[in-house]
């Protein structure tokens, strides 16, 4: 029950903060927060020991039991290092928020909760072993960074990103629900564990592909990976810490750890190893190219991200190889999982390290723009030299752990030459060099980043604040990150036997059944005889000389036209959804009820006329006619006389008596055909219907308004084709459905019970108020409820205009 | 305002009870022959109707000092009633009962639930019709 509990302790304790905030506002609030996480980290680390022995712990709190959907805590060696990573660089992030943010200014009880609500998400997603309860995690980050993007919601742009970031976020999330049910019902289970045992026979089902690609679409949403990266951009626009905290070390890495988690069940696709490498590595190319034509400090930050997660993805995607090759040829490519996972804590050192000496700058300047930053190194040293130690770590100099990550993945893609689908006699040659091309803009951005800012000329005149130094409280969850960026380079293996290997034998369970298999070890210096070695080379050359001619070719940035841009797309298809769409239903909803008639007859006819074609449905029989009488026929022509007479009659007094008599005609008709009931009733309901209207006949206007003096009311050739075809449709039903009759009629038992059951003679009374008294009951309701509603619409009239007349009196 | 219409408002005083007569008639008639709660309703409203046309609202209203809304009311509850009644004796919703009586005057009889429920009918029919052509009739 612990670790169902510690999962759900964030959000439970963001339940007291507003009442911490508001009480006690003389503390900051974040100090009570913090102690939520450290306690967590330091629970988390307590199940070390036993993950690298290689046991794995379960824990189950039943959620809706009559569907089998329950909340299933599943530790093993990767949900144990994100869930340190989270809690640990929580704990930090929460520190220099402190900071960070003012505790009079801000509203720090909303900025708590949402954070802690964030955490426990976090913390559900990695550990759920259940699909259900995984996607309602999964949700729950999205709603908690959309709450943190529009933290300050008075921003426009706060408000832009965090939307933006919603629905990105939130289609991926759909689609992923969409392939997780799929899942579910090819394996007839919602356990990832469970799933991973029967994956082969999972491979052979034809949903299988759709699955993949479906979970893949939540992935790279989250991990923002191309083309869906353009809400990590926008999402700057929250506070540093939770930049530093979501969009580098935690949230986006959700997809990261859904594609490694669901290696073991769809890695035997190839469809699957192509995906993730491939989006990985263009993403990685994309993201670096374009951070160097950003300007504000948290949108290189931010492409950087996007290269990075990018990088490892395309990482994971290599280490899924190891399912198809057999032999030697496995320990090559599960070594490009150990260094997506390595490269995965390196980045969460420097990225967040780098984010918060962001926040810094901006803190302390006032702006993020580095055009107007520089020449900060004198004045504020300290943070130079952490963002010195993280910039160059993310370049992938050696003494930084970026050093031996990207050593690590140049060796990884330089192996796959030993697999057929991507040989190196064929286009799987570009894959090494995209992967270098990347690393030198990664390279120059980085360069770009740290140099810009805190070298060159110092234009104090430019700055809203003057420059100085940062709090020592806000430098230390930067400054222990840098440590960690150097202390890993030092004793990678230390890292790498901790924290890695055991997540390698998650996500590769069929290779190594314990981490103590896991046979790798991170070596600083490969000997002369490595490629790594010489490509890391010629990626500082070609970098620091394209660094120094920065100004020189950043006009190819302006070639590119805007509007291809993602963005320009993504605006293009929230403009269609809201104008588009608005005027597509404008285009039919014309708010003339003429339209809607025909839009409604025309339906019927098409639906019905359709039926009757394709159910061969239309029958002419003659039998069982009767004989057709004199005055059927005299009748008959009166009424199609008296119809005539409505249809082309040119005053409305003519209309009326041509309906009265159509009315009477009925009668005559109820009266040959023996239904004297029917005909008294019709003949005085006619007289009184005639009466009104030609009670209302006189205020009414005249036929045609718009000409006067001609009451025509014109000819629509549409109206003629629909008032046509509804009427010959009805008269084909009619006649079908008479020439096959299928039942016989029920009335023989009325005839039979009507004087011996019901004591009466008058069958058709007698079913009215004795045998069917329910319909006559609440037709007398409809009859009353008429009678309320002209009360209502006559009083309620003059009420108004007795008001009017007091208004002109006054 | 209406002037010169003594020979209408003579006719109506006898036509009036002709009409009532007939409509009383064909509503105990109904559920043997042809006629019932909903036609004598109508019969019984439009001799009111002749009344409004010979003389004017409140005349008429002084007359049957009836509220028409009221009468609907009762009608429909009297309807509900009887198809409720039922419920009381542990049978269906809408169970209808009938025995013969011996009443004074009119010797034997049957007697009906059903013409409980038609009576009814007529009230609420009578109340409807002249609800609606008195608000209209009383509009400007």
């Amino acid at each position: 029950m612990s670790l169902i509990f510690a999962i759900f302790t964030p959000i439970l304790i963001a339940l007291l903060i507003p009442f911490l905030f508001k009480r006690v506002p003389k503390i900051h609030t974040g100090w009570f927060v913090l102690i939520v996480p450290v306690a967590l980290v330091s629970f988390y680390a307590t199940y070390l020991p036993s993950i690298m022995s290689g046991s794995t712990y379960i824990d189950e709190l039943p959620w809706i039991p009559s569907l089998g959907i329950s909340f299933i805590s599943y530790i093993d060696g990767l949900s144990l290092l994100f869930s340190l990573l989270i809690t640990g660089i929580g704990s930090l992030v929460v520190l220099y928020s402190i900071f960070y943010l003012d505790k009079k200014k801000e509203k720090l009880g909303n900025f708590y909760v949402y954070l802690l609500i964030f955490m426990t998400a976090m913390l559900g997603v990695v550990q759920s072993d259940h699909l259900i309860s995984l996607y309602f995690f999964w949700e729950l980050t999205s709603i908690s960074s959309f709450l943190l993007i529009g933290y300050w919601y008075t921003r426009d742009g706060s408000r832009f990103g965090a939307l933006k970031s919603m629905m990105i976020t939130v289609f991926g999330g759909l689609m992923m629900l969409g392939g997780f049910l799929i899942l579910g019902i090819l394996g007839d289970t919602f356990s990832i564990r469970e799933l991973i045992a029967q994956t082969t026979t999972l491979a052979t089902h034809d949903l299988f592909v759709w699955a993949l690609v479906l979970v893949l679409l939540g992935a790279f949403t989250k991990s923002a990976q191309f083309p869906f990266y353009i809400w990590l951009p926008d999402a700057m626009e929250a506070p540093t810490p939770v930049s530093a905290y979501l969009h580098s070390a935690t949230m986006v890495k959700a997809g990261l750890y859904l594609v490694a988690r669901f290696t073991p069940i769809f890695a035997v696709s190839e469809v699957w190893v192509w995906l993730v490498t491939g989006v990985g590595i263009v993403t990685l190319l994309w993201g670096s190219f374009f951070a160097v034509k950003q300007t504000d400090l948290k949108a290189i930050l931010a492409f950087s991200t996007v290269s990075q997660l990018g990088l490892i993805m395309s990482l994971l995607g290599i280490g899924s190889i190891a399912y198809h090759v057999s032999g030697d040829l496995v320990t090559t490519y599960t070594f490009a999982t150990f260094a997506a996972i390595f490269h995965l804590i390196n980045h969460a050192t420097f990225k967040g390290s780098l984010f918060m000496i962001a926040g810094i700058v901006d803190h302390e300047t006032g702006t993020r723009d580095i055009r107007k930053l520089g020449g900060l190194m004198s004045l504020m040293p300290v943070s130079f030299t952490i963002a010195l130690i993280g910039s160059l770590s993310m370049a992938g100099v050696p003494l930084f752990n970026g050093f031996l990550s990207k050593e690590m993945f140049l060796d990884a893609t330089l192996s796959l030459q030993h697999f057929n689908l991507y040989a190196m006699d064929t286009w799987g040659i570009l894959i090494p060099i995209i992967a270098w091309v990347a690393s030198v803009f990664t390279f120059v951005y980085s360069l770009y980043f740290v140099f810009h800012t805190f070298r060159g000329k110092y234009k104090p005149e430019q700055l809203p604040k003057k420059a100085h130094e940062a709090p020592l409280g806000m430098l230390v969850s930067p400054g222990i990150l840098a440590t960690l960026v150097i202390v890993i380079f030092f004793v990678p293996n230390f890292l790498g036997n901790t924290f890695v290997k055991p997540a390698v034998v998650a996500i590769q369970p069929l290779t190594y059944a314990v981490p103590a298999d896991v046979g790798f070890t991170i070596k600083a210096w490969h000997g002369f005889d490595s490629i790594a070695l010489y490509m890391t080379l010629g990626i500082f050359l070609v970098g620091f000389v394209l660094y120094k001619l920065l100004p020189k070719w950043t006009a190819i940035y302006q070639a590119i036209p805007s509007k291809l841009s993602l963005n320009k797309m993504y605006d293009g298809l929230m403009n269609f959804a809201d104008h588009g769409t608005n005027r597509i239903s404008s285009l039919y909803m014309t708010g003339s009820i003429r339209s809607y008639l025909l839009y409604m007859f025309a339906a019927i006819i098409m639906l019905l006329a359709s039926t009757l074609w394709i159910k061969d449905a239309f029958v002419i029989s003659f039998d069982n006619l009767a004989p057709i009488r004199f005055f059927e026929i005299l009748i008959s022509i009166i009424l199609v006389v008296g119809t005539l007479t409505i249809l082309f009659t040119k005053s409305r007094l003519t209309a009326i008596i041509a309906l009265g008599a159509v009315g009477y005609t009925v009668a005559l008709f109820f009266i040959i055909f023996k239904a004297p009931d029917l005909a008294l009733t019709q003949l005085v309901i006619e007289t009184v219907s005639v009466a009104l209207f030609l009670g209302a006949f006189y205020y009414l206007p005249k036929l045609n308004k718009h000409e006067k003096g001609k009451e025509d009311r014109g000819f629509r050739l549409g109206n003629f084709i629909i008032a046509l075809g509804v009427g010959v449709m009805v008269t084909l039903i009619a006649i079908s459905s008479h020439s096959q009759k299928l039942v016989p009629s029920i009335s023989q038992y009325y005839k039979d019970t009507v004087y011996s059951e019901a004591g009466g003679g008058n069958i058709v009374n007698v079913i009215l108020v004795d045998y069917r008294g329910f319909d006559t009951l609440f037709e007398i309701s409809v009859l009353t409820i008429a009678s309320l509603g002209i009360i209502g619409m006559i009083t309620v009239r003059l009420a108004k205009k007795k008001g009017d007349r007091k208004i002109e009196n006054k | 305002m209406k002037t010169n219409d003594l020979i209408i408002q003579t006719t109506t005083k006898v036509v009036f009870f002709i009409i009532f007569l007939f409509s009383i008639h064909i509503f105990f008639a109904g559920h043997y022959t042809p006629g019932g709660g909903f036609v004598g309703g109508l019969l019984m409203s439009s001799a009111i109707v002749l009344l409004l046309l010979a003389f004017d609202l409140k005349t008429v209203q002084e007359m049957l000092p009836i509220n028409y809304t009221i009468l609907t009311a009762i009608g429909l509850l009297i309807s509900l009633a009887t198809a409720a009644g039922s419920i009381f004796f542990n049978v269906p919703f809408f169970t209808h009962v009938y025995d013969y009586f011996y009443i004074p005057l009119l010797g034997e009889t049957s007697i009906h639930t059903a013409m409980f429920f038609d009576t009814g009918v007529y009230l609420v029919v009578v109340g409807v019709t002249m609800t609606i052509i008195q608000m209209i009739g009383g509009d400007e």
